[in-house]
């Protein structure tokens, strides 16, 4: 299942749907690697809110996501952890380490526009 | 060498045979036996049940229940009883103590009176036995022979389900009062407080941690601060779920600030090595909210200072 | 009552597969949200570990009572080359923050019972069960 990827301004937006195939998650990573470039964009917001398990594949496929996005040039922010998920995360020891994280979309946003502003910084 | 060989086949023999001499636990006379006891205490049922009653009330046991209810109960012990005697199929006494002891214990009836009455029945059905066969001692022994390691068992399986109910129902409050002692606040908008007072073990602590989670997504909050000033130890075990509710809490977007960390707690800390740079520490709950407050982008002047500023 | 469900465990797309079915017997027997969700993730990790190190073999998830307690058993198991050094494997760090797979301290972490078999000749059984509380 594909993941629909919504440009929004400076920011490429992932909102996934239901449970992801590892193939899924690393379509899905490589997609927004390549849309980075392609839009221009500033900042990455992977919404994970229907997910009902991360286990270490997940977890190390957003960790190096949000790595090859920075190396492009935009910021990503994984939003919409379930309260119950964080917990087995931490349980089984990924901690998203690096990772920057928001409590859902809304943020995410406000997070990104805190973070981009600085390099962007009108003087 | 064919000597040893000989000999240990012989011995092989030997270990074998006593086992084929043992008699089947459930040979046809205890069954017979058993079958003229039941017998004789269904017949006897209405006056055995009635002294039984008697006993209990004289015994001052169950003084909880009112008369009718007690010879209810009694009644309904009584047939299952000799049900079991009867059938030998315990789960169905068991199921019967569960229930009966999830209907007494809230009116406050206590193991020995449970364990008293189950003893006096056994008591009131072995004098009537020994009543009846007392002129063929040789048959009275074997009836009791019989009736004896049954109606032990049953003192047990009653005994053991009500203090199973009892348990059950310790660990319940037990839940309910580790749920009332860890409440999360919420002192402003997005910052709630965590404060943990007495003793944390493995199950608290995982306990606090969701909690917490789901309080952070309801709340929405940004910033969390957990004051430990009321925990006197904390262990490796403990140590290591504070960490992971930091990380936790992290992974949904909120930040924690630990405080009140004892002199003790913090050397604990350093001697198992946890990783400190993932915590946010301050040395008073006050100075936490301050901390959280500066987070959240609140500037906290002294009201005086206010005031001298020209309007 | 028992439930019983075996998955077959050749592709990615049937580590989805298993860890919602313990979701859903997770769900059936009453375990709250918490524990159904360490389970479904545990068994995620164990069917990952399944294609990576022995490209295919099956999970058995099974519901337990033991007096009045229910719980849920999952068997992983596979004809793999077995793990030659199972201490190692045990320790914390050793496999999931390198992304190597196993992250097997960390499945033991969230269950109440884990036992492990391996050797080169059988491949490995990972038994893992969960009561509800």
């Amino acid at each position: 299942m594909e993941v629909p990827i919504l440009k929004q301004g400076l920011y490429l937006i992932a909102s996934i749907q239901a449970a992801l195939s590892d193939v899924d998650l690393v379509h899905l990573r490589d997609a927004l690697a390549e849309k980075v470039g392609k839009f221009r964009a500033r900042g990455v917001i992977v919404d994970v809110t229907v997910l009902d398990v991360m286990d270490s594949f997940a977890s190390r496929t957003l960790r190096d996501l949000a790595h090859m996005t920075r190396l492009r040039g935009a910021e990503t922010v994984i939003v919409g952890i379930q309260p119950e998920v964080a917990f087995a995360m931490v349980q089984l020891g990924l901690t998203l380490e690096g990772v920057d994280t928001a409590l859902d979309l809304e943020e995410g946003l406000a997070f990104l526009d805190k973070k981009t502003k600085r390099h962007t910084s009108r003087g | 060498m064919g000597d040893q060989k000989v000999k240990r086949s012989e011995d092989k023999g030997k270990g074998v045979s006593p086992v084929r001499e043992m008699p089947p636990p459930d040979d046809e006379s205890t069954v017979s036996l058993l079958r003229e006891l039941v017998n004789h205490l269904r017949k006897n049922r209405t006056q055995l049940r009635e002294e039984w009653a008697r006993r209990i009330t004289a015994a001052k046991l169950l003084g909880a229940m009112s008369s009718e209810e007690m010879f209810a109960e009694a009644t309904s012990v009584y047939d299952n009883y000799v049900e079991v005697l009867e059938t030998g199929a315990v789960e169905a006494l068991q199921a019967y103590a569960r229930d009966l002891s999830e209907r007494i214990i809230p009116r406050g009836v206590e193991t020995d009176e449970v364990v008293g009455i189950v003893l006096l029945l056994r008591d009131v059905l072995a004098r009537s036995l020994f009543a009846k066969y007392q002129t063929d001692f040789q048959l009275l022994n074997r009836i009791l022979d019989a009736y004896e390691p049954a109606a032990n068992r049953i003192a047990n399986t009653v005994a053991v389900g009500f203090v199973q109910e009892r348990e059950r129902i310790i660990r319940q409050q037990q839940e309910a009062i580790r749920e009332l002692s860890t409440p999360v606040l919420q002192v402003r908008e997005r910052l709630l407080i965590l404060p943990i007072i007495g003793v944390i073990d493995s199950q608290r602590a995982r306990q606090l941690t969701e909690q917490l989670l789901r309080g952070i997504r309801t709340n929405r909050a940004k910033v969390v601060v957990i004051d430990i000033t009321g925990v006197a130890a904390m262990d490796a075990t403990v140590a290591n779920h504070l960490v992971q509710t930091v990380e936790a809490s992290r992974l949904l977007g909120a930040t924690v600030i630990v405080t009140g960390l004892s002199p003790e707690i913090a050397q604990t800390l350093v001697t198992i090595g946890v990783d400190l740079g993932k915590m946010n520490t301050v040395g008073d709950l006050q100075g936490g909210i301050e901390e959280a407050e500066r987070l959240l982008g609140y500037k906290v002047t002294p009201f005086s200072e206010v005031s001298q500023q020209p309007i | 009552m028992a439930s019983e469900a075996v998955i077959p465990i050749n592709s990615d797309i049937d580590v989805v597969a298993a860890r919602q079915k313990g979701r859903e017997l997770a769900t059936e027997l009453g375990f709250v949200s918490t524990d159904s969700t360490l389970l479904a993730t545990a068994i995620s990790e164990l069917a990952r570990n399944i294609i990576r190190y022995a490209k295919y073999g099956e999970i058995l998830i099974v519901s337990v009572q033991s007096g009045d307690r229910v719980g849920i058993t999952v068997v992983a198991r596979d004809k793999g080359p077995g793990i030659t050094n199972i201490s190692l494997a045990m320790q914390d760090g050793f496999s999931t923050s390198g992304g190597l797979g196993l992250g097997l301290p960390g499945v033991k972490r969230m269950m109440d019972e884990f036992h492990l078999v391996s050797d080169a000749n059988n491949g490995t059984k990972v038994t893992i069960k969960k009561w509800k509380r």
